[in-house]
């Protein structure tokens, strides 16, 4: 299987603020995503999983090391790659319809065309019937599955999420958990997903990359398939309470505590 | 149709618990004023100031409808209809003209200073805020001359474009420019890093960013600095109006001084404070009507 999108030793520095000195935010981070994978992102605040995310979406130019989307360089951000991003990103004096259909409006599609899309995205994140109200008036966890919505409507073929789900209550997560699994299968994209919930990333992976902080580095990877099993049984409480699943968890929970304890150093010298 | 959605009454938002002064203030506000105007009407009326100091609002009201031809123009619409056979009443006006003259060649050359800088502050800004060069540029001219005083520059403009009207509405137009072309710079920074980086991720151009993104987000800011503009016109008209000028409220306020004619100096600071006062009130309604989110997100 031949890597659609491929980081190769990727290192990102910032000068640090305060004392001088540099913050490696990201060390020589090599990650590869195959057709149709599904990678999660964990790790504790701060360990550069947005870091990442943003040199994925060329927002930031890694300070060394390659990235390549079909083995062409990514010299900056691209429609190929939708982002969700984790707040203040939706357009204020858009309303929620119009917010959803920009990704089309952007490309010169014709407004019946981009709003039927739009509205048929808004119904998959629950909102249909929020289509005129102004962004502004949705609570924080509206407001994510309008960005969420809005980055399926422009369909791209990488989706890039930094905690997508972190403002929504356990019932609308786990229902939009099961949403995006759902897309994503049935749209095949690849995506590249943070979180903060060991649950989650579990239930959601095919790949599960775990982060330790500064530097910034990818501690551990699992090959995970209880996504692919939900896909089958369509059972996600099952799955979450399976013996399994709570034996990786514990060992994912006790990685990320024992990171935790262990890295202390701030910055680089 | 959707144009005009934009324009109905705003619904009542509830405002956050704590959020900086709440609560309506028209009241009070009506109250204020009318305290002002009984004490005004008070103190003269017990002849506390001598009128030439204060005149009391009953004189000004009477030079009103003097200076504005007001009885002329009454019997001339009288006679239209033919209700009366002649006009009795002259026109006699200040300074040759009536007040209604004054206040249009003012309201002319504040008004065309102001949509000037307008056209030409507004894109100045937003390619100062979006290009280093255009900073680089434009930076150094406008804040050397935008702390100096008008009356300062006043005559080199007479000496450049000489006394006819189009240097009174250059240096008004000087004094519009500046803060318009302040604020639609800075905001071009309103919107957020996260609303360009999602743009850019949906495939736009940099000229969509510009259209669609940016200056979406320095509209409030834009409309703000059209506000702050326009005060700064009407400070500046009577300095404009200063030299060589037929008509206008500046004129008949500095004429009415030279001749000690307080209630006429009275009633041209009225009229210029309530035109700016109505026209503020219309930009703060365009305000609410066209930007309904400022200060929400
Ligand atoms: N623009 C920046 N300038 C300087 N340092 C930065 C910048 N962006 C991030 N950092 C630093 O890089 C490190 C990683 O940040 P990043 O935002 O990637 O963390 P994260 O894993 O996404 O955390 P969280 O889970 O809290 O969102 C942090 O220590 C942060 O201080
Ligand atoms: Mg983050």
């Amino acid at each position: 299987m031949t890597a659609v999108l491929r980081l190769n030793e990727i290192s990102v520095v910032f000068p640090s603020l305060v004392g001088g000195g540099n913050l490696t935010a990201l060390d020589r981070v090599s990650l590869d995503f195959g057709p149709e994978e599904f990678v999660v992102a964990l790790g504790a605040s701060g360990c550069g999983k947005s870091t990442l995310l943003n040199v994925m979406a060329g927002f930031i130019k890694p300070t060394s090391g390659d990235i390549t989307l079909h083995d062409e360089p990514v010299t900056g951000p691209g429609k190929d790659r939708g982002v969700v991003f984790q707040r203040h990103a939706l357009l204020p004096w858009l309303n929620v319809i119009d917010n959803v259909a920009f990704g089309l409006k952007l490309q010169g599609v014709g407004e019946s065309e981009r709003r039927a899309v739009a509205q048929e995205n808004l119904e998959l994140v629950g909102l249909s019937e929020f289509h005129a109200h102004p962004v502004y008036q949705l609570s924080g966890g509206m407001q994510q599955r309008v960005g969420l919505a809005r980055a399926l409507t422009s369909n791209p073929e990488i989706l890039l999420m930094d905690e997508p789900l972190g403002a929504l209550d356990a019932f609308t997560r786990e229902n939009m958990q099961e949403l995006i699994l759902d897309v994503w299968r049935r749209t095949r994209k690849i995506v590249f997903f943070i979180t903060h919930s060991v649950e989650e990333a579990l239930f959601m992976a095919t790949k599960l990359i775990v982060m330790s902080p500064r530097p910034g580095r990818i501690a551990r990877e699992y090959d995970l398939e209880f996504s692919a099993r939900y896909s089958e049984l369509g059972n996600a409480r099952a799955i979450k309470s399976d013996h399994e699943f709570i034996a990786v968890r514990e060992e994912v929970l006790s990685l990320i505590h024992g990171e935790q304890a262990g890295g202390t150093e701030a910055t680089d010298p | 149709m959707n144009l005009l959605a934009r324009f109905r009454k705003r619904e009542e938002a509830v405002d956050p618990y704590g959020t900086p002064g709440t609560g309506r203030s028209t009241l009070i506000s009506v109250t204020t004023i009318a305290a002002i105007l009984a004490a005004w009407w008070l103190v003269t009326q017990l002849e506390l100031i001598r009128p030439l100091f204060l005149p009391s609002p009953e004189l000004v009201i009477a030079k009103f409808l003097k200076i504005s031809c007001f009885d002329h123009y009454w019997q001339s619409g009288a006679a239209a209809l033919g209700l009366v056979d002649e006009v009795v009443a002259e026109c006699e006006g200040f300074s040759e003209n009536a007040l209604h003259q004054h206040v249009l060649w003012s309201l002319y050359r504040v008004f065309s200073a102001f949509l000037l800088a307008v056209v030409t502050a507004v894109p100045i800004g937003i390619t100062m805020g979006m290009n280093r060069y255009a900073r680089g540029v434009f930076d150094p001219p406008i804040e050397f001359y935008r702390p100096i005083p008008p009356l300062a520059y006043l005559p080199l403009t007479i000496i450049w474009f000489g006394i006819g009207d189009f240097g009174k509405i250059f240096l008004i137009y000087l004094a519009c420019f500046a803060p318009l072309a302040i604020s639609a710079r800075s905001g071009v920074r309103s919107c957020s890093i996260e609303q360009i980086h999602a743009a850019y991720s949906m495939g736009a151009t940099q000229g969509q960013i510009v259209r669609q993104v940016v200056m979406k987000a320095a509209l409030p800011e834009i409309l703000t600095g059209m506000r702050i503009s326009i005060a700064f016109g009407w400070t500046t008209l009577v300095a404009a109006e200063m030299v060589a000028a037929k008509a206008g409220i500046g004129v008949m306020v500095l004429n009415a001084a030279r001749f000690l004619a307080t209630d006429i100096v009275f009633l041209g600071i009225v009229v210029i404070g309530l035109i700016a006062f109505f026209f503020d009130s219309l930009m703060r309604w365009v305000e609410r009507s066209l930007v309904p989110w400022k200060g929400k997100m």
